[in-house]
């Protein structure tokens, strides 16, 4: 490690005051806490907010996972992991299994995570009500008086316009019946992970300066319609290279004649299932 | 009955009416710092019963209004409505009650639809907010209930599902109406419902608006600057003046027979065609 830069880039009167926000929000499931969100050597949009919540949590023992579109080599996932080993020197993995702290964007991992991980989010607008009312003032007020009505307002207009929920990811959800929470924009697949999961999950959104929690076990409810229920959906397709059925899936399009394969979106997930022997439709020759 | 310029606390008690008031206001003044938007404003409205209030540009109205509604916090006096509960103070009340009154008893009807209505949400959904609100969670029955709502403002039902923007300004206005209505609400407030619309439109929509009071049984308190339409929807008349309540009576009374200076320069100021 570099000794020109403190721990894992930001000061430690930084990691403090983002470890209060933390605490608070672990204290108060699905609450939107302010922060003092510093500048970070990278854009906005590209995970500030996450990047400074791992750095607030990375000990020099932990084992750091970086995901993007549950990818590990993809330039997000890339970038950040190698900032993490430039300013903390931490050891790295792309396996699920053996992280301490996994940084993701888009994604739950497949693999079920274990109580003593921490799961951390990137979240581009923290606000579900963001697009439904614009006014801060006014969505603070709905938080705080739990009038979320318009939410359902949101899912009624898809259902009029789709024939169903449209809304594929950041699908609204409520935390142990009390705030509505946007869950960053995993897809709606993930919804069910987020509930009872054991591992700690942290939400940090660098540009709105919010930060959120989950604590282990904490019961998240996706909204729905009593005649329109929730339904997690993926691409109704098995893995090309492993063959998992039950796995979220990316399209690929393989050439310009209408030539496309479906494969895990999660690729640490879908190399051990190739490690383990499994073979999908296309296994063998891609 | 003798008209009475400022009102008193026995005004409302010569005229009986069978039930307890709906709304008791007393003494409800608003200061714009040393100016005034309305002072000491006394009033009682009674279940099913329309009150109008008009005067010029700047004489308070819809700052009294407001102060009625809660949209703005008045410096002195009580509105105190008859809840389910028995009667409260709404000024008293928390602002969470407050809310919940404004979204299933009381409705807001403002002078311009865009201010009511969510203008990127379908007219479908624009109806079912108010529903969803208050805990609607089937999607059928939210959209039945819009459906049925949409006709009874002669809204087609094959609109439903457009966006406010795609229609007139008279659709418009109907359609916050019928946003305003659907919850069966006991009070509603109305700040000029006609401004804007042009005569026939207008004369369609107070038709209308005459209609549901009638079948609802609504209590309304209407503001507006034109006559025409007190004279045909209200029963009873506010005139305004300077932030103070210059006259008040039976619509036809202060019409027919102004009594104060400037209600008979008002009622006088109408074009006769």
């Amino acid at each position: 490690m570099p000794d020109e830069y403190n721990f894992a880039y930001l000061d430690e009167q930084t990691k403090r005051m983002i470890r209060r926000a933390i605490l608070k929000g672990v204290a108060v499931p699905g609450y939107q806490v302010p922060f003092a969100s510093r500048e970070m050597p990278m854009p906005y949009g590209w995970g500030t907010g996450g990047v400074q919540v791992t750095a607030a949590c990375l000990v020099p023992a932990d084992v750091l996972k970086v995901i993007d579109q549950g990818a590990d080599d993809t330039t997000n996932a890339v970038s950040i992991r190698k900032f993490f080993q430039r300013t903390a020197g931490v050891a790295v993995t792309e396996a699920t299994g053996e992280a301490s702290v996994i940084q993701t964007r888009h994604r739950i991992p497949e693999q079920a995570l274990r109580e003593d991980q921490i799961l951390v989010y990137q979240v581009p607008i923290p606000e579900p009500l963001r697009f439904l009312e614009p006014r801060e003032t006014e969505t603070r007020k709905m938080h705080a008086l739990e009038e979320y009505g318009l939410m359902h307002v949101k899912l009624y207009e898809d259902i009029a316009r789709h024939g169903q929920i449209a809304t594929s990811y950041a699908y609204p959800v409520k935390v142990e019946g009390r705030y509505v929470m946007d869950p960053s924009p995993i897809p709606k697949f993930d919804n069910p992970k987020l509930s009872d999961c054991a591992a700690l999950q942290l939400f940090g959104a660098g540009r709105e300066q919010r930060i959120y929690a989950l604590p282990p076990y904490t019961k998240v409810v996706s909204l729905d319609f009593e005649d329109h229920p929730f339904t997690p959906s993926k691409a109704d397709h098995d893995c090309d290279l492993c063959g998992a059925s039950d796995s979220y899936l990316d399209e690929v399009i393989t050439d310009d004649q209408g030539g496309r394969m479906f494969v895990c979106s999660d690729t640490d997930f879908c190399r051990c299932r190739r490690e383990a022997g499994h073979v999908g439709r296309l296994g063998g020759e891609a | 009955m003798t008209l009475q310029s400022a009102t008193g606390p026995e005004f409302s008690q010569k005229i009986r009416a069978p039930d307890q008031p709906l709304l008791r206001v007393s003494g409800l003044t608003k200061r714009y710092g040393a100016r005034i938007g309305c002072a000491d404003v006394c009033f009682d409205l009674f279940p099913g019963e329309v009150l109008g209030i008009v005067g010029e540009s700047g004489s308070g109205k819809s700052t009294l209004l407001s102060c009625l509604a809660g949209h703005l916090a008045p410096d002195a006096g009580e509105v105190i409505f008859a809840t389910a509960e028995g009667p409260r103070d709404t000024l008293q009340m928390t602002e969470p009650d407050r809310r919940r009154l404004s979204r299933t008893d009381w409705a807001f009807v403002h002078q311009n639809p865009r201010d009511g209505l969510r203008m990127g949400v379908s007219a479908g959904g624009n109806v079912g907010e108010r529903l969803m609100a208050v805990g609607a969670r089937h999607y059928g029955a939210i959209r039945d209930k819009a459906t049925d709502w949409l006709g009874r403002v002669e809204i087609a039902a094959d609109r439903i599902d457009d966006r406010p923007s795609a229609f007139s300004g008279g659709m418009q206005q109907r359609l916050q109406i019928a946003r305003n209505l659907v919850t069966a609400p006991r009070l509603v407030f109305m700040d000029e419902p006609t401004g804007g619309l042009d005569v026939s439109v207008q004369a369609r929509l107070l038709d209308l608006l005459r209609g549901l009071v009638r079948d609802l049984g609504l209590s309304v308190i209407i503001v507006t600057h034109d006559l025409a339409v007190v004279r045909l929807l209200a029963d009873r008349l506010m005139v305004m003046k300077g932030g103070r309540v210059v006259e008040q009576g039976l619509t036809d009374q202060v019409l027919d027979d102004p009594q104060h200076a400037y209600t008979q320069l008002l009622v006088s100021s109408v074009l006769q065609v």
